[in-house]
């Protein structure tokens, strides 16, 4: 647990030494900004919810996250500090979990900053805290699920640009999985149990399941086991390669 | 402390290390010597746990590096080749972060980084990012990583390697210090240095051990080795040598150089050096040559270097 917390703390202090963190913040809040108030029209549509809000999270994520940790393992293979990080006395699973922990809280600071927006509903109406918050909880998963497929890709190779490239095409596809556009195209060729099947590995679904304010577990278990099934594979393709 | 058996790697259909063996106790240091490509980092980089070997066993300090890598590991002190280094770090954070995944907390941490940047000269880039240092900087910051533990074990793949010729020095002191209390194996491509460091060293060929002894007993493999060496401050070249060739137990005579004059004799088979230099000597003040040097030759390192591993034909 020390182990752990020693790495997530040393890659925290990396991603605010340069500026990834800084700018990741910033920008996630000026597109979560311009896409609820300009796009979708959140005053004009007289509600007291925060459902214009998350709706963008997903695409959002979808380039932001892999940007925050395209970084994780291939910076680490490129300057050949993973031979001093995996030499030291820790497991290979300890140092998986301290970087994606520590990348997991860069992108929740960012996600906590937005807290004006709660601020605001509760100023103009009444909202249900409850689903706010459950859209939070689901946004921050949905997030981490996004950070260890990052966190997979960024140990298959030493270049970042790839790693981030590989993350965005995994993650489109969990979103597109259930994304509705797509689904009601795949529903005139296959059957329905078919689609529904493919759309229950989505974010998507899951996220909007969250986001109505009941907090399933099987939502919640659908993100966990994504995290741990990537973090697992990436376990895996680090010993490949080390091995050769 | 160390103990490799049969260690074996391969990448894909390429051998890189094939069936090497050695044990390292503590107040040894061994000196791993080879061509490029050899498999010296290789070998290093199983013993220290970071790749996987594809056959054999590795044992430090009663550990098996394979079963059981963590006690294992909290053993060694690794210098990597290339001494990398997290460079968003400054000196000081990085020597701490390393000594916290070493075990160290508190005061403790506090005086081991101390420790650490006074041995390997860091006193005034303390605080200064390791992306903005020169090389050698950066060299010994990843060595004082190595050493922040105080490990029973230490590893050092080129240790003195982008270091100006003060510092290669005070490496190699360190090293011959910390020598004393534990187990040491370093690579290097510098010969002196393995003379200067080292209590043994083998040379490791394509993947496999070819020579493995004392720095002085490698040199006694030196054609050179045991021949006697005759300067004159000047003399015809070949009066003297035919002089020298009937003394007793000359095997045969070479001009090293006309001017000044330099021979070297090589002794016969059952002939003692010390007694054909002992003749020589009396030869020379026999015939009044004006003597500048007579030397029993050590050997060189560099030449039992070639010989073993380039496969050349004069061998054959
Ligand atoms: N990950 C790898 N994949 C494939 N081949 C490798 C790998 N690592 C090393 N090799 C090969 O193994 C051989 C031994 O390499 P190694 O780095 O151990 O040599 P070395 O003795 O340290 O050489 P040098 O003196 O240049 O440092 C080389 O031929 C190298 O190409
Ligand atoms: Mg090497």
């Amino acid at each position: 647990m020390t182990n752990i917390l020693t790495i997530a703390k040393r890659e925290l202090r990396g991603y605010f030494s340069s500026p990834v963190a800084f700018v990741f913040i910033v920008i996630f809040l000026l597109l979560a900004g311009f896409f609820t108030f300009m796009v979708a029209g959140f005053f004009q549509r007289g509600e007291a919810s925060l459902t214009t809000f998350f709706t963008w999270h997903p695409w959002l994520y979808l380039f932001l996250v892999p940007a925050v940790g395209m970084r994780m393992w291939s910076e680490e293979r490129r300057q050949g500090t993973i031979e001093l990080l995996l030499t030291m006395p820790i497991t290979p699973w300890q140092a998986i979990t301290g970087k994606f922990l520590a990348s997991w809280v860069v992108v929740g600071i960012a996600l906590a900053l937005t807290f004006p927006v709660v601020m605001t509903v509760n100023h103009l109406g009444n909202p249900d805290n409850g689903v706010i918050l459950g859209g939070y909880i689901g946004s921050f998963l949905m997030a981490g699920a996004y950070l260890a497929i990052t966190a997979m890709t960024s140990a298959m190779t030493r270049n970042q640009v790839v790693s981030f490239i590989v993350a965005v095409v995994l993650s489109l596809f969990l979103i597109l999985a259930g994304y509705p556009p797509v689904t009601n195209m795949l529903v005139s060729w296959a059957s329905p149990w078919l689609v529904d099947g493919i759309a229950a590995f989505s974010v998507m679904t899951h996220f909007e399941s969250i986001q109505k304010g009941v907090l399933d577990s099987r939502d919640l278990l659908y993100f966990l086991s994504v995290i741990g099934f990537c973090l697992f594979t990436t376990s895996i393709i680090i010993r490949a390669h080390r091995a050769g | 402390m160390i103990q490799v058996r049969e260690l074996k790697k391969h990448f894909g259909p390429k051998v890189a290390v094939n069936g090497i063996s050695f044990t390292v106790e503590r107040g040894e240091v061994l000196g791993f010597l080879g061509p490029n490509g050899a498999g010296k980092s290789t070998t290093m980089r199983m013993v220290t746990g970071f790749i996987p070997p594809t056959d054999g066993s590795i044992t430090i300090g009663g550990h098996d590096m394979l079963e059981d890598p963590i006690p294992a590991k909290r053993l060694i002190g690794y210098l990597p080749e290339n001494a990398p280094s997290y460079t968003d770090m400054s000196v000081q954070a990085f020597l701490e972060f390393s000594g916290e995944l070493r075990g160290l907390s508190g005061d403790g941490l506090k005086r081991a980084v101390g420790r650490a940047i006074e041995m390997c000269f860091l006193e005034n880039v303390r605080h200064q990012s390791v992306e903005t240092l020169s090389k050698g900087y950066r060299h010994r910051t990843c060595f004082a990583q190595s050493i922040i533990h105080d490990p029973d074990v230490l590893i050092l793949d080129e240790p003195t390697d982008g270091l100006d010729p003060n510092q290669k020095h005070e490496v190699r002191t360190l090293i011959r210090r910390m020598g004393e209390k534990k187990a040491i194996i370093f690579s290097t491509h510098i010969l002196e240095e393995v003379e200067a460091v080292c209590s043994r060293a083998v040379i490791i060929d394509r993947g496999s051990i070819v020579a493995n002894g004392t720095p002085r007993e490698l040199k006694l493999r030196s054609e050179q080795a045991g021949a006697v060496t005759l300067r004159l401050v000047d003399g015809n070249a070949a009066e003297v040598s035919a002089k020298v060739r009937q003394v007793a137990g000359v095997d045969r005579v070479t001009v090293v150089s006309e001017r000044p004059l330099a021979v070297r004799a090589f002794p016969q088979k059952n002939a003692g050096s010390d007694d054909v230099a002992r003749a020589i000597g009396e030869l020379a003040f026999k015939e009044r040559w004006a003597l500048q040097g007579l030397q029993v030759e050590e050997g060189r390192l560099d030449e039992v270097f070639r010989s073993i591993t380039l496969p050349d034909t004069k061998k054959k």
